[in-house]
């Protein structure tokens, strides 16, 4: 039963499993060349499947309520995780106030050696983070997706408290398509 | 350039999945008459229907957001535009007009001249004091106070009590500031 692995620490996500058959292996192949041509990482790409490494959503007030990595990358412990939300959402904040550009919305893109973080922040203040492989492109759709995937499966459901962390089984599932769904639209590109 | 926001809702309200509207008036109205049952005054009733509606808005609104791609308002006038022609239309199906403003910007109205919760509903002479559509009024301030705003909404005319139109106050009590770090010495 695939909606009984989405647990909190035990993600069931099919393009991430090591074992899953030729499809994988075949993504995987035709992404290490796209990759390598452009920006080699220092990572052994062998062990790695997912462009996206994590993806972060914080609340208003800069906690943690939702964390979920993808592939062998970057991998985080909780504490290291909640420490990462709350620094980048002082950073955001600091980087508006330091912005030379009037009315700035703060950073959007933070380029590193090994890794990307793509950072959408709504009207309402909840902050919408990925960390991603150098040079991943088209991360702005996907933190919209999110963001709609969000409001459809989060808000709506009615026993979800505001600003606590998200505990969702749909927004799981549907958030898992559609990260698998990007990947694959990745490959195509 | 940000993006121009939408002018009107159609689009999105072709595109956001929609229930049967009977089936929507239908369920508002076992709502409001058990409310009614439960809570005796009307007046109770109001409140619980705004604070409801509050409750909604305060989730509703970043739906609006993501699927409307309406980038920040520049001030409350457009904020209102938006409201009555986007946001009135996705979640409705139908479209407010706004006037009566008052001479330093803060208040405004928004006439319904259609409004698909009242349909099939006559207001009976033990609740007349009842706003039957309050529960909008509280969708909306709860809504703008995500988007840091404090407003206060209520009814200035209603169909149910025999005006022509339904008429929607909203005033601008204060815009929030949603800066920070906050300076230290406030």
């Amino acid at each position: 039963m695939p909606n009984k692995a989405l647990g909190q620490n035990g993600y069931y996500l099919p393009f991430v499993s090591p074992l899953n058959s030729a499809t994988a292996s075949q993504i995987h192949n035709s992404f290490r060349s796209v990759n390598q041509c452009k920006n080699p990482s220092p990572f052994d790409s062998s062990k790695r499947m997912a462009a996206i490494y994590s993806l972060y959503i914080i609340n208003k007030s800069g906690g943690l309520i939702f964390y979920k990595d993808y592939g062998s990358a970057g991998r985080m412990d909780t504490n290291d995780s909640l420490r990462l939300a709350s620094l980048w959402h002082s950073m955001h904040a600091i980087s508006q106030q330091l912005s030379p550009v009037h009315g700035c919305s703060g950073i959007e893109l933070l380029e590193a050696d090994t890794f990307d973080l793509h950072c959408f922040q709504s009207l309402t203040g909840t902050k919408f983070f990925v960390v991603s492989e150098p040079g991943t492109q088209h991360m702005d759709g996907l933190l919209k997706q999110i963001y709609e995937l969000y409001t459809d499966y989060v808000l709506k459901n009615p026993f979800y408290e505001m600003e606590m962390p998200i505990r969702c089984e749909l927004f799981d599932i549907n958030l898992a398509q559609a990260v698998l769904k990007d990947r694959v639209a990745l490959l195509g590109r | 350039m940000a993006p121009v926001a939408p002018r009107s809702g159609d689009a999105i309200f072709a595109s956001v999945e929609r229930v049967n509207s009977e089936l929507f008036t239908l369920t508002y109205g076992a709502i409001v008459r058990q409310l009614l049952t439960d809570l005796e005054e009307v007046d109770e009733v109001n409140k619980q229907l705004d604070q409801m509606g509050y409750n909604i808005g305060v989730r509703l609104v970043d739906e609006f957001l993501a699927k409307s791609n309406v980038s920040r308002c520049v001030d409350f006038k457009e904020t209102t535009e938006v409201i009555a022609k986007v946001g009135f239309k996705m979640f409705l199906g139908v479209t407010a007009s706004v006037t009566n403003w008052d001479a330093d910007g803060t208040s405004c109205s928004l006439i319904l001249e259609d409004n698909p919760l009242v349909d099939f509903v006559e207001l009976p002479d033990t609740c007349q004091g009842l706003y039957y559509c309050n529960i909008i009024s509280g969708v909306i301030r709860g809504a703008l106070e995500m988007v840091s705003m404090k407003t206060e909404v209520s009814w200035i005319r209603d169909m149910l009590r025999g005006d022509d139109v339904f008429e929607l106050q909203v005033k601008l009590i204060k815009q929030v500031p949603e800066e920070y770090p906050y300076k230290d010495d406030e």
